[in-house]
């Protein structure tokens, strides 16, 4: 059976793809349903939901029209997910690779490093960068991957340091390759899949610190996101809770997407990799 | 009388194991001459593959000396051992764990052409289908991916890895032991045919006596580390004068057999 059919198969992750197709269609569809500024004031402040069809989901105490938002949120809280989440891996992997292969010092060094980043934990790190740095999405992508690369680097070097051991490896400085080109062109390929089965817990966390932190104020002013709609929301979470209700739904259904998504990828090509 | 090509002398590497130091190589001395064959034989754990791994640096011997091609081999370090490597290449005993088991068989070719400056990128194509053919591979394999192609494939891609960068020198570490009889048999001729033809010396590891008969000029045998005799191969293996030796020969009954494949 290929791993697509198997995907189908398993309806968690179906549910999790959809949620993800839904949620890109979103993102990508924004300018287009929404051509205008998203923060611009669209209607009477306040307007509950399902009141004016023009504006479906009300407005805010400002009065910009919440779809509007909830659209170019989707589009933040993608491009920080993935973007923190890519820095993550990527470095992850680069720093476990180095430590498994070089071994000796280096490794003593790089993982010491690894250790010092895991014991802060990693919102705090978010937070601290962030407020030293200056929101700007960039500054927000680099603060959450600080504080999430530990784990991939920790699995690569675990999987590096049992393939270092491989004949081909061997193989590889018999014929006189450079140590550099034989650890990320010879082991580092072979380590990524337990890396990679990381990426969609690493995604959800981090577009849940992107929230939290835009909740706090520490996201980019300038973009409309989940996180900052929630805080704006809670100053009269009394009188009209569907300004928080309705991004804090987004986001619940957008990191549970991720995450069954990316399990149902794992569960097929493990399967696929132990059948081989 | 010229130099060996190969002298190795004194050659020792201790293991510590829980506690007490092991010698998994202690004092092995031997020598190969420029188109030779010296197998070097023994029961598991006697320090065979191990001299193998010292022989090409692979791990880092205790004390000793080996003299390659005239000059020191072990006071090599860096970018002069790399260079040094395309003259003293290995086969190894399973070749789909001696092969990235990502790559395709015109990458595997590849690597060495490129890191020795063998040829230049858009003459390689063509060098790794005349190695292939060398080997008795079809060029057309050349796209295919490591797992896709048979274990005697493989370990033709292997041999025809080891001698792209004209070596004078190859370990063949158990080689042929993972191959089935009759693919055994095709691969020590293609290996006896390279010998004649480029004039490559083999240092031959190998458990079994019918087949180091059949291709090694002399013998070593090794017990627990040390050489326990060694010599012409066919007079070594007619007439053993160690224990070692004696119940090597009696656990080989095809010697016969085999010979008559190769020959």
């Amino acid at each position: 059976m290929s791993p697509l059919r198997r995907f189908l198969r398993t309806p968690e992750a179906i549910a999790g793809a959809v949620f993800l197709a839904a949620l890109f269609a979103v993102a990508l569809a924004a300018p287009l349903f929404f051509p205008g500024d998203p923060q611009a004031i669209a209607g009477p402040a306040l307007l509950p939901p399902f009141q004016d069809w023009s504006l479906p989901l009300g407005t805010d105490r400002l009065g910009r029209d919440v779809l509007a938002e909830l659209f170019h949120g989707a589009r933040t809280s993608l491009a920080v997910g993935l973007a923190a989440a890519a820095a993550a891996l990527a470095v992850g992997a680069v720093i476990g690779t180095l430590a498994g292969f070089a071994g000796g010092l280096v490794d003593e060094v790089l993982m010491r490093i690894t250790d010092a980043f895991q014991t802060v934990p990693a919102f705090l790190l978010a937070l601290a960068f962030v407020s030293i740095v200056g929101p700007s999405l960039g500054v927000v992508v680099v603060a959450i991957a600080l504080g999430a690369w530990t784990g991939p680097a920790r699995v690569a070097r675990a999987e590096v340091l049992s393939i270092r051991e491989r004949d081909f490896v061997a193989g590889a400085r018999v014929i006189g390759m450079h140590p550099l080109e034989i650890a990320f062109r010879e082991v580092l390929p072979n380590a990524l899949p337990p890396v990679m089965a990381l990426s969609s817990v690493i995604v959800a966390a981090a577009i849940l610190t992107e929230a939290a932190l835009s909740f706090l104020g520490l996201g980019d002013p300038n973009r409309v996101t989940w996180g900052g709609m929630i805080a704006e929301g809670r100053a009269v979470l009394r009188t009209a809770p569907f300004l928080s209700i309705i991004p804090g739904v987004a986001l619940v259904l957008t990191v549970l997407g991720v995450y069954l998504a990316g399990e149902g990828v794992v569960e097929t090509t493990a399967m696929r990799r132990s059948l081989s | 009388m010229t130099d060996p090509l190969l002298a190795v002398s004194g050659l020792t590497k201790r293991y510590s194991r829980s506690g007490k130091i092991i010698a998994a190589v202690d004092d092995v001395s031997f020598h190969i001459e420029p188109g030779e064959t010296l197998a070097l034989a023994g029961p598991s754990g006697s320090g065979k593959s191990t001299i193998a791994r010292l022989v090409l640096r692979l791990i880092e011997a205790d004390t000793g000396r080996i003299e390659f091609e005239g000059s020191d081999f072990l006071s090599l370090n860096g970018a002069a051992l790399r260079g040094r490597r395309a003259r003293l290449q290995m086969v190894f005993q399973d070749p789909l764990a001696a092969l990235n088991p990502r790559a395709t068989v015109a990458r595997v070719l590849d690597d060495p052409l490129r890191i020795h400056h063998i040829a230049s990128g858009p003459e390689r194509p063509r060098r790794i289908a005349a190695l292939l053919e060398r080997v008795g591979l079809s060029s057309g394999l050349a796209g295919r991916a490591i797992h896709e192609i048979s274990g005697g494939q493989r370990q033709r891609v292997a041999i025809a890895r080891a001698i792209a960068t004209k070596p004078s020198l190859v370990v063949l570490d158990e080689a042929v032991s993972a191959l089935d009889v009759s693919v055994r048999a095709q691969i020590l001729q293609l290996l006896l045919d390279l010998q004649r033809e480029e004039r490559i010396a083999y240092l031959f590891i190998s458990h079994d006596l019918g087949v180091v008969r059949a291709i090694a000029h002399r013998v070593t045998i090794l017990e627990a580390g040390r050489i326990a005799e060694s010599g012409d191969a066919r007079s070594v293996i007619d007439a053993p004068q160690s224990v070692i030796g004696k119940a090597l020969v009696a656990a080989a009954p095809r010697l016969s057999r085999i010979e008559r494949d190769v020959s």
